[in-house]
């Protein structure tokens, strides 16, 4: 019961979350339901019981990747979007349309699953267990994983460190002509 | 149990540790003003109460009276938002940290400690990356240069020593086998202190001071907030009540780390224990209490002590030193654990 509470709870948040992300008009809002999104995905895991997930879900999505979101969204000086005049047709037919196609996704899914519910604590979700997957039955897609990410951290110090990938070279400015300085009017002007 | 009297004892339980908590942070800017004051051949407050310990009291009410100051060009929502997800992530923390063993009053046995998370290093580690925003937002959204480049600065040196502070805990995480913070201390019985076991203890010792001192943003990695150097960094823009709770957020921050270096490397609450049951329950706090103050006094010791890094010097360090020796110490303390079982 308190389980089935706390599911719709943190269900809800996500929700919510994910459509103020859709609904508002400045990224950085966006980019803060994408995080409380992010923490509600943390509580579920959580109430199937696997805390590690929960747990590194936590440190490493909405407190590394989304982070470096927010610097993207604040160094790029990303302004309001605008808004331009919506389209009556795709309204009319696109909310029906979704909500048609989730259904039908949803009664699918649920119809013809092969998966049935679970007692809870049943699946490996104890740090231990999580460390035995990883590194003993998994050991080889670990690896190979782990060399992929070199591979994306080392194209990306190339690419940030290509010559002509800086904005503008420093040296290359020459001294330019001196502002037009108006003209002080003082009092010794106007009277001669 | 049932959950009624659960939730009863976790209220209580609750309340005490944040009033304790908030005086705590109250007073640390107390010893800070003393201790710089004595390393600086100068007293200090000593007019408001005997030594000047009502000083923070003055200090609050003097925070609550002064005048709120709000620009008109700053990001309303975040402006208000940023110092309270500051202060809530700091106070957040505290939540995970065991005080003792446990305690009988009446019928009722508890942990001195709001909840034992099996994870709660994780728990720890979680909270003070989302701390990371509380600055970030400050510095964005007050809408001027300096607070931008402070704030952006000061969340760039958060997040890249956030990485060598996870790293140089895993190694006590393995010495002890457990997340749990209790059972990582409960593995430092009879002095094997974690700090003792040399050179993967000392080192991971070393490591994490180091980097929480750049997480907390304190002198010597103080750039962002120093005053000759960005005006006040994040938080230029914010006066009264705002500025108080940034600052409770980075006392409440300094006093989070003592208390993990105290459990992670020190033996928490293990010490002498003696006397009637209530004493020996209650005992084990007060050493606690001890080292906490201990890493408290270090804090301030170091800030005047020494001169800050420069921002680039600060990231070549944090980047180029300190990750290499907490990935390096990480994996001899694994290879030495694994070959010994």
């Amino acid at each position: 019961m308190l389980h089935l509470a706390l599911f719709l709870f943190f269900g809800a948040i996500c929700v919510a979350g994910a459509v103020n992300l859709l609904v508002q008009r400045h990224p950085i809002n966006s980019a803060l339901s994408l995080v409380v999104v992010m923490a509600s995905l943390a509580g579920e895991y959580l109430l199937l019981g696997a805390e590690f997930v929960a747990a590194i879900q936590v440190i490493v999505y909405a407190g590394a990747i989304m982070v470096l979101f927010i610097f993207t969204i604040m160094l790029l000086n990303a302004g309001e979007e605008e808004r331009t005049k919506g389209s009556r047709v795709a309204i009319l037919l696109g909310i029906p349309g979704v909500a048609i196609g989730a259904v039908l996704v949803a009664w699918t899914l649920l119809r013809h699953s092969q998966t049935a519910s679970v007692p809870m604590f049943a699946l490996p979700g104890v740090p231990r267990d999580i460390a035995r997957l990883l590194f003993h039955d998994f050991l080889l897609p670990f690896e190979v994983t782990s060399i992929l990410i070199l591979i994306a951290i080392m194209g990306a110090v190339v690419l940030a460190s290509r010559p002509d990938a800086v904005a503008r070279p420093h040296h290359a400015e020459p001294a330019q002509q001196p502002r037009e300085v108006p003209e002080l009017v003082g009092p010794g002007k106007e009277r001669g | 149990m049932s959950i009624a009297i659960f939730a009863i004892i976790s209220i209580i339980k609750s309340v005490a540790v944040i009033f304790v908590l908030l005086t705590a942070v109250a007073y640390s800017v107390w010893l800070e003003r003393k201790v710089s004051a004595h390393i600086q051949n100068r007293w200090g407050p000593t007019r408001v109460g005997p030594f000047g310990l009502l000083q923070p009291l003055a200090d609050g009410i003097k925070f609550i009276f002064k005048e709120d100051l709000t620009q008109p060009y700053v990001y309303k929502t975040l402006y208000i938002a940023s110092p309270i997800i500051a202060v809530v992530f700091a106070i957040t923390a505290i939540s995970v940290i065991p005080f003792g063993n446990s305690i009988t009053i009446g019928p009722i046995t508890t942990y001195l400690q709001i909840t034992d998370l099996n994870i709660g290093l994780l728990v720890v580690l979680g909270i003070t990356s989302m701390g990371v925003y509380g600055v970030a937002l400050a510095g964005w959204s007050s809408n001027s240069k300096y607070s931008l480049l402070g704030g952006l600065r000061a969340s760039a040196q958060m997040i890249s020593y956030e990485i060598s502070l996870g790293l140089s805990l895993i190694p006590v995480m393995i010495l002890a086998g457990s997340f749990s913070l209790r059972e990582i201390v409960n593995a430092q019985r009879h002095l094997h202190w974690n700090f003792f076991y040399v050179p993967f203890g000392t080192i991971a010792f070393f490591t994490y001071l180091i980097s929480a001192y750049a997480e907390t943003n304190r002198t010597p990695f103080d750039l962002p907030e120093a005053e000759s150097e960005l005006v006040a960094g994040y938080h230029t823009e914010y006066s009264a009540m705002k500025f108080a709770m940034f600052f409770m957020a980075e006392y409440a921050n300094m006093v989070t780390v003592a208390c993990l270096s105290t459990l992670l490397f020190f033996g928490g609450w293990l010490g002498p224990v003696f006397g009637p049951p209530l004493m020996q329950a209650l005992l084990p706090v007060l050493w606690f209490c001890l080292k906490v103050f201990f890493f408290m006094f270090l804090y301030v010791w170091v800030r005047w002590t020494l001169p800050r890094f420069r921002y680039d010097q600060l990231m070549a360090f944090g980047w180029k030193v300190l990750l290499p020796v907490a990935i390096a110490n990480l994996v001899v303390t694994a290879l030495v654990v694994a070959l010994r079982a």
